[in-house]
């Protein structure tokens, strides 16, 4: 987007910030046991103090409350939302944003903070409020800004009894802006499921990758002194030979080390996902992922045996197992 | 070494902006601000300024901040690359050119906006084609894209080797925060934490749980350095750089080096403090007090041995003996580090040192301290640099 309208777009959004999106909401129902029986069946919590009055009434909270989670629930509008939903200022602010391309919508993440139990016989009123809008933001997804909408909830004396802040990401959709698409040949309109990250390949190490992808792991041999080296590099460090050839590696070895990785969870990959140095019985080392084995189990001095495998739809890799 | 430039130079203005999550300003901004708040601190004006260095890594040309500062014409700049390997090394770049004559007063910076811009926990992505992207293909394909896991490769095979466990790794992040909680401009200010604490955070990569990883952090850091004789007239109390030097180990990688030798170990460390000793005179005994760069909790452990603090897979006890404590043998990071303070690629700490010396730290310790070890970053080309008091000279 050019500056101009980059302009034009935050001039409109920031005028958002600290606007309540409409009038604040009593809910349909008021609390009450049907309707929390209902839920906590659905949810599979079996809990007695949210249906039996008599069981409910011996714990310390005196009789039967509603799951502190339900908060939300009590303010929702109901199924006729979904046919037309309501024009407040929260969908006039994603109106523009839509305007400008930015027509990606996701959650992002939701806090919820409650005060008090909620008793039958409650009413909840609720109150959202656009709280901020982020700066611009260049996301895996694409580029977008993060709205933060707080909604506070009251009871029918006023008195808060709750709080949830809800993050939504507005974005301009990576295969419209045409950076990072993932295959501009897909024309699907299904994105293609991510995929790993592949290695650049230039001339010093191009050779080694097609050869993987043919299901071969080959070390890198200088032709003069026959010294091998990994990872490729264009010169002998032992004598400055530039001409090598290569041998193929059966790929037997052991670990040297290893981690295993949870954070952050990197779209293409499986976590909890464990690399390490395999110490290569030909003698060079290579960094490959250690599978078919739990990873608490793995162990430095373990032999292992590696094979080229697909890991996902465009990628061959050596893998490692228990030997 | 035909030229020592031990002696020669000396820092005499530091200076941090605030430490945030979101600066709300650009990283020239930050730069140009810091720069001008460290020469306010030496009493310098910027018309005094003919050198200036910086990360390889940052954001800001030098003549961009020198033209945004009102600094007039330079005589010397320079870049240090690999990311906090070259924290020291702007001081290393700065004490040549000054005891060289190059230049007469150079000042160093670091400005970053670590959280709300680019996060280096993001990993390498392979879209930012460099000369070493090739490198990072190595790992990529593997999953091995972050800081953190490439060294927990390391510290996994550190453990396994020596007799280290998490309690060692606790007491140092433990530490740090700490030192934080007491230091009002720290991002972890009025917030230590218990075992209990450390050992709930969520796992990152083995061994690393949360704790063990520094923060990101919005902010910048500058320092300027001249003369000697110079500094005996200015403001501040000079400190003296007794020693700084520069290290990377044969058939290293940056960060990666997996492939050579004992990989539980930092071997340009260990290159740069044999010649820091050499180049100052000094022994570890001469070191009062520390600020290693602590990326992650483990690479603190493998400074002290590198430095000669304790022997090879010493490092455990030495800080269960609550070492790097304000009490300690030796205090560390008194500023709470990169782990608590914030993450300004290690130049914090420089100021950090420089205010140790001084007698000026928010957590000075109780005793006297004519030298302070200051480091760069781990599993990187490296360096370090011992600062002294004038009366050491």
């Amino acid at each position: 987007m050019t500056a101009a309208d980059r302009q034009a777009l935050e001039e409109q959004i920031y005028a958002y910030v600290g606007r309540a999106i409409g009038q604040p909401k009593k809910s349909m129902d008021d609390v009450n046991v049907a309707m929390i029986r209902q839920w906590a069946e659905v949810m599979g919590d079996e809990s007695s103090i949210y249906f039996d009055q008599q069981r409910a009434s011996t714990t310390a909270k005196g009789g039967i409350i509603a799951p502190p989670s339900m908060l939300q629930v009590w303010s929702m509008e109901g199924y006729p939302m979904a046919a037309s939903p309501a024009v407040d200022e929260q969908r006039a602010l994603h109106q523009i944003f839509d305007s400008f391309g930015f027509t990606g919508v996701l959650g992002t993440n939701t806090s919820t903070e409650m005060y008090r139990d909620l008793r039958p016989g409650d009413s909840v009123t609720s109150q959202t409020t656009i709280d901020t809008i982020s700066e611009q933001k260049a996301t895996a997804r694409g580029i977008g800004y993060f709205i933060e909408t707080v909604t506070v909830f009251t009871d029918q004396h006023g008195e808060a009894v709750g709080r949830q802040v809800f993050r939504v990401l507005k974005f301009i959709p990576n295969e419209s802006n045409g950076q990072g698409a993932q295959d501009s040949t897909e024309q699907s309109g299904t994105p293609a499921p991510p995929v790993r990250i592949p290695s650049p390949r230039g001339q010093d190490n191009g050779w080694w990758w097609q050869a993987v992808d043919a299901g071969k792991v080959l070390i890198q041999r200088c032709k003069s002194c026959s010294t091998l080296r990994h990872p490729p590099r264009p010169m002998c460090g032992q004598c400055q030979s530039v001409e090598w050839d290569s041998i193929e590696s059966a790929l037997a070895g052991e670990v040297y080390s290893f981690t295993t990785l949870y954070h952050p969870k990197v779209p293409g990959y499986h976590y909890p996902l464990c690399c390490a140095v395999i110490e290569l019985a030909e003698g060079t080392r290579l960094v490959a992922n250690i599978v078919g084995i739990d990873h608490d189990a793995v162990t430095i001095g373990m032999k292992v045996q590696g094979k080229v495998e697909q890991v996902d739809e465009k990628t061959m890799l050596p893998q490692f197992y228990p030997a | 070494m035909t030229v020592n430039i031990s002696n020669k130079a000396a820092i005499v203005g530091v200076a941090n902006t605030e430490f945030s999550k979101n600066s709300g300003r650009s990283e020239l901004q930050l730069a140009a601000e810091v720069v001008a708040a460290a020469l306010a601190d030496a009493g310098l004006k910027p018309g005094d300024v003919d050198g200036m260095s910086t990360f390889a890594m940052d954001t800001s040309d030098e003549i961009e901040v020198a033209r945004a500062v009102g600094i007039g014409d330079l005589s010397f700049y320079s870049r240090v690359p690999h990311g906090g390997g070259a924290a020291t090394g702007l001081v290393h770049q700065a004490a040549m050119a000054v005891a060289t004559g190059m230049a007469k007063c150079v000042v160093i910076y670091r400005g970053l906006n670590g959280r709300s811009g680019h996060r280096f926990s993001a990993g390498v992505s392979g879209e930012i084609t460099t000369s070493d992207s090739i490198h990072w293909g190595w790992y990529m394909p593997y999953g091995l894209l972050t800081p953190a896991s490439w060294v927990a490769m390391c510290t996994q095979r550190y453990m396994h080797l020596g007799n280290c466990t998490k309690d060692s790794l606790f007491e140092v992040a433990y530490t740090m925060r700490q030192h934080a909680a007491t230091n009002p401009q720290a991002l972890f200010y009025g917030q230590p934490f218990d075992r209990q604490e450390y050992d709930a955070q969520k796992k990152v990569v083995d061994p690393f749980q949360l704790y063990d990883c520094c923060l990101e952090s919005d902010g910048a850091s500058a320092v300027v350095i001249t003369s000697v004789e110079r500094a005996k007239h200015l403001r501040q109390p000079g400190v003296v750089i007794r020693g700084v030097a520069q290290g990377a180990a044969a058939n290293m990688e940056s960060m990666t080096s997996f492939y050579e030798g004992e990989i539980a170990t930092t071997q340009p460390m260990d290159i740069a403090a044999k010649q820091v000793y050499a180049q100052s005179g000094l022994s570890p005994e001469h070191v009062d007090s520390a600020v290693f760069y602590d990326a992650f909790s483990s690479t603190v452990l493998f400074q002290l041995e590198s430095w000669g603090f304790c022997e090879r897979f010493g490092a455990h006890d030495f800080v269960l003996d609550g070492s790097l404590r304000l009490d300690g043998r030796l205090p560390t990071n008194t500023n709470g580090g990169q782990l608590s303070e914030a993450y300004i690629h290690g130049v914090n700490g420089i100021v950090e040192a420089a205010r140790l010396v001084r007698g000026g730290s928010v957590n000075q310790p109780n005793k006297e301290i004519n030298h302070v070890l200051v480091t760069s970053g781990v599993g990187v080309p490296t360096g370090g640099a011992i600062l002294g008091t004038m009366d050491t000279l």
